[in-house]
């Protein structure tokens, strides 16, 4: 059925002689609309939903429901722009299967692990849980109970659950999905400068004479940085981008340089570079001296596998990340075996490209930004891998300048502003403090108001621990809010599944839409999503940024921060705390643990008066309080004064973020640099403050080789991903009808000789296989991603090709991130 | 009464879903593999499609297998530039494309603008398995016209 111009012209016709008559329509039967009380649509702003990138929305709403969104022109990040995920914000919270109402698994009108998903209350759903937890915590005690988050959170959901877990359960066993995105990165700031997060902003990208992305792939992953580096390169011809990767992947499109390197040996590269520079006497002496310490860190530290497995049994030095210090010269020595010829050798990058490389770096008037994302973090040696970066940044003192970046981006919203700033994991507690640390403790306690020795000293599970926890049967509560960690997560045939469907356990999964975890759950909790709450997301640029509630969520979605806190109601005080604890502060006896964690005077400290009449927000209506803002500016407290102080929370409402250390007022851009970071100290020029000598450290560690690798059955290297089109598991984006059909299978992307040579074609049916399980799929020989000999590509995205049953649960030792993008497989016809 | 009172326990009842039918985007157990479908193939009709909100970038309707886009070629832009669309008939990029980041046109595309894939993608022959329940703005202005 399709209408010629003339056709349409003449149907439309009748309509407009009517109108030309001086007939006197109604509004309906005109075929244009324009009285400005119907047209008029209410515009505010939020931060995107998906990525690290912090892209600021504008978000328009009309009757209740979001109608468009599109770039904020506002926003110093993104100036107007989005990805094509970002364009399509407007449908992600309509998917016809939002969860509405909690879902119980029963059977015969009763809890059944086994029975069906069946619609209860939330009386009904917190009931259970109640139970569950309190018959977990009279049989284990604090460590059976467990919660596993996300970078997803908003810094007042992330904030409230910590409370929840560290000082009410009085259980360390919280982290998030974080872990499987940047707990290397962080491992590595920590390591390198006793501080986390970027000294860098996103003004480098247009002060930079050369890009290094190493292990990135931008232009589908942070799309909108992707525009302004292409804006920087395209512009200004002298501009050198190179790209180091394991495959050939969309940002080649922009590289001068394209290097593809066999899976691990970026770190022999990161340490040849090194070697060029100091044996071409490039190494910015002035600045070393004054402002860097050198160490060697200990090798052979094994792959995070269970302690009874093989590869772990023969480190020499699990999990150490102790080192020692040694001079210039020793460090020198070290890395001189670092050859251009023998790392040409084990990497695959010819000579010449390598030279070339480490002349961007060594040369004193290039400026130089390093990028990385899940190449370095998701690596069984990514703390070392962040390490090694930074030396060759402080070898020749390119940092902490315009342009000068080593820049950790980061995947997820508020990856940086809730699991890192506020310190969802399993060993932190916010702005940088850690549970071991009796001070921090003690300094948390006291904002918490709590009696000392609240907080266990010893960290709880992290992600991967978390899931063999659970198949063991150890840890038998578990909460997962705002993720989908059954198809994110490793070796889901193994641990998490098995895990998961443990008898023992009690598994709770709070999601807007009912996910593979949600499948794999005991009860579904329906949550409110993104414009549908009042939050905040700190992004990879240290932009903290919030957003009103611009809708209603369906049904009875609740927020998380709503469910966390609500559930904190169901306890009194006597039934989590040791009757010694309570005597220390015997003010809290006869409370609940929702009175002390948040009627404390400073959760429950600003009224609703404070909340704009014109707002939605019944969450904080229904607790009576400004909850969102007691929960920031608690949680706001820990940092100020400690070089992450935060702006009061009702300016945000106002800026498109602010970079913190917000310091009288101003934010900050590079940080350590004295004259830009006012925490720098006076006459420093430079001041790692992150360490007590105000030095940041450059490590010797060595190339080691991965977990696993092909062999003979397993011949093939596997790595995992994402696409442009969709947010990891595509929960939201594969609800998107014009995303999904854009790409709507996870296919494996191989070399036309690797298929020829297994007899196969485009679009052929095949087994993948590894030695923890197998997916099917299809053959894409000539898609986007061109993988060299020996490695196939599948991305996650897909909740039908669970490509994580494939994957190892092998992990850095140090941040305990699991590796995706290394383990063997192999690949048959089916 | 009564028949009411059965209508309303079968209707209770079949609202419990067992696990395997939960997930609209996976049909069966988690464990299971499921057969995947053909790779389908893009659409190529050259048909415009409505545009959910008038800032969403439009939808390609037509194959782009083999368009190079790099920093040598920018194969869209031979039929999409301002100055190709008399000779191609396509559409012209919008003038948001020649603004720079300060809000200020230039005299060709803005290099910020320059990967059209970032945001243009195509759609395959398939079937989205969940539907989307978004309400177009003009539907919803249209329905408060027509109740006044």
């Amino acid at each position: 059925m399709s209408l010629s111009r003339r056709d349409f012209m003449k149907a439309t016709a009748a309509a407009s002689a009517a109108s030309a008559a001086g007939i006197v329509l109604p509004a309906s039967a005109s075929n244009l609309i324009t009285a400005k009380d119907q047209t008029a649509l209410k515009w505010d702003k939020a931060p995107c939903r998906f990525c690290g990138t912090g892209c600021s929305i504008n978000v328009a709403t009309k009757d209740g429901k979001v109608v468009a969104t599109h770039g904020d022109m506002k926003s110093p990040v993104n100036k107007g722009l989005n990805c094509v995920k970002g364009y399509f914000l407007s449908k992600i919270m309509y998917g016809k299967d939002r969860l509405t109402k909690p879902l119980l698994r029963m059977k015969d009108g009763k809890y059944d692990k086994n029975g069906d998903f069946t619609p209860i209350s939330w009386d009904m759903a917190f009931d259970i849980m109640a139970d569950k937890a309190k018959q977990t915590l009279k049989e284990k005690g604090p460590k059976g109970l467990g919660m596993f988050g996300s970078g997803q959170w908003t810094v007042m959901e992330g904030y409230a659950a910590v409370k929840l877990m560290k000082a009410g359960f009085r259980s360390n066993n919280i982290d998030p999905n974080a872990r499987h995105c940047m707990a290397s990165a962080v491992g590595g700031f920590m390591r390198t400068f006793g501080i986390d997060e970027p000294m860098g902003c996103y003004d480098d990208f247009e002060h930079a004479d050369a890009f290094v992305l190493w292990g990135s792939n931008m232009a589908e992953m942070h799309p909108i940085l992707w525009t302004r580096i292409t804006d920087r390169r395209l512009s200004s011809p002298h501009v050198k981008v190179n790209v180091l990767s394991t495959y050939t992947h969309r940002s080649f499109d922009l590289a001068d340089s394209g290097m593809i390197f066999t899976p691990q040996t970026d770190l022999a590269i990161l340490n040849f570079i090194a070697n060029y520079i100091i044996s071409n006497g490039h190494v910015n002496k002035d600045f070393v001296n004054k402002h860097t310490n050198f160490r060697m860190g200990d090798t052979d530290i094994g792959y995070g596998l269970r302690d009874e497995h093989e590869l772990q049994k023969k480190a020499k030095n699990p999990n150490s990340g102790k080192s020692k210090p040694i001079s210039f010269d020793e460090y020198a020595k070290f890395v001189s075996t670092y050859t251009a010829e023998s790392v040409s050798e084990l990497s695959g990058v010819p000579v010449k490209q390598l030279i070339d490389l480490a002349k961007t770096y060594a040369d004193p008037k290039t400026k130089v930004m390093s990028l990385w994302t899940m190449g370095f973090n998701q690596h069984t040696r990514g703390v070392w891998a962040n390490n090694l970066v930074y030396n060759i940044h402080l070898l020749t003192g390119k940092i902490s300048t315009p342009g000068n970046s080593p820049f950790s981006l980061t995947g997820q919203p508020s990856a940086c502003g809730t699991a890192r700033e506020v310190g969802t994991f399993s060993h932190r507690l916010p702005a940088d403090m850690v549970v071991k640390n009796k001070e921090h403790r003690d300094y948390a306690e006291k904002i918490w108001k709590l009696p000392e020795g609240t907080i266990p000293a010893k960290p709880g599970y992290h992600a991967v621990v978390q899931n063999r926890k659970l198949k063991d049967g150890e840890l038998n509560f578990y909460w997962v809010q705002c993720n989908n960690n059954m198809q994110a997560g490793p070796n889901v045939n193994e641990e998490a599944m098995p895990g998961y469907r443990n008898p023992k356990n009690f598994i709770v999964v709070s999601d807007p839409y009912p996910t593979v975890s949600a499948q794999a759950a005991d009860l579904i909790l329906p949550t409110a999503m993104w414009v549908e709450k009042e939050g905040a997301y700190g992004n990879a640029e240290r932009r903290t940024q919030t957003w009103y509630q611009q809708v209603e969520a369906p049904g009875e979605a609740r927020s998380d921060m709503w469910q966390v806190v609500e559930f904190s109601k169901r306890f009194n005080i006597e039934e989590v705390w040791p009757a010694e604890l309570l005597d220390a502060m015997p003010e809290h006896k006869g409370k609940t643990m929702y009175q002390v964690l948040f009627e404390n005077g400073n959760v429950n400290k600003y009224g609703l008066d404070e909340v704009p009449e014109d707002r939605l927000n019944h969450e904080a209506r229904e607790f009576g309080f400004y909850i969102q803002k007691g929960l920031f500016e608690e949680y706001a407290a820990f940092g100020r004064d400690h070089g992450h102080d935060l702006a009061p929370y009702d300016r945000y409402h106002k800026e498109r973020g602010l970079r913190w250390p917000v310091v009288d007022g101003k934010e900050t851009q590079w940080r350590f640099k004295e004259g830009s970071d006012p925490y720098a100290k006076p006459g420093s020029d430079y001041d790692f403050y992150g360490k007590k000598d105000g030095k940041a450290v450059i490590f010797a560690l060595p190339y080691e080789p991965p977990a696993e690798s092909p062999d003979e059955e397993f011949d093939m290297w596997l790595c995992t991903g994402r696409v442009i089109e969709h947010w990891h598991t595509g929960s939201m984006t594969q609800r998107v009808p014009e995303l999904f059909k854009s790409m709507p299978d996870a296919l494996v992307y191989m070399h036309p000789d690797d298929a020829k040579a297994r007899n196969m074609r485009r679009g052929d049916e095949v087994k993948i296989s590894s030695r923890r399980g197998e997916i099917i799929t299809r053959v894409e020989t000539r898609g986007r991603n061109k993988t060299p000999k020996g490695l196939v590509f599948v991305p996650f995205f897909d909740a039908s090709r669970l490509v994580n049953k494939l994957t190892l649960d092998a992990t850095d030792p140090l941040s305990k991130q699991t590796d995706f993008k290394k383990c063997a497989v192999k690949i048959e016809k089916v | 009464m009564k028949n009411y009172i059965i209508v309303l326990i079968i209707a209770l009842l079949s609202t419990a879903v067992s696990a395997e039918k939960i997930s609209k985007l996976r049909d069966g157990e988690i464990l299971e593999n499921i057969k995947p479908q053909r790779i389908p193939m893009v659409i190529n009709n050259d048909k415009k499609l409505q545009r959910n909100y008038p800032m969403q970038p439009p939808i390609i309707p037509h194959k782009i297998r083999g368009y190079q886009i790099n920093k040598n070629v920018n194969k869209c832009m031979s039929c999409h530039s301002r100055t190709r669309v008399s000779e191609s008939q396509a559409t012209m990029i919008s003038v948001t494309h020649y603004m720079n980041r300060d809000g200020n046109f230039l005299a060709e595309i803005s290099p910020r603008r320059y990967f059209c894939n970032q945001c243009h993608v195509t759609q395959q022959d398939t079937k989205a398995p969940v539907k989307n329940t978004f309400v177009d703005m003009h539907t919803l202005i249209s329905n408060s016209a027509k109740e006044e």
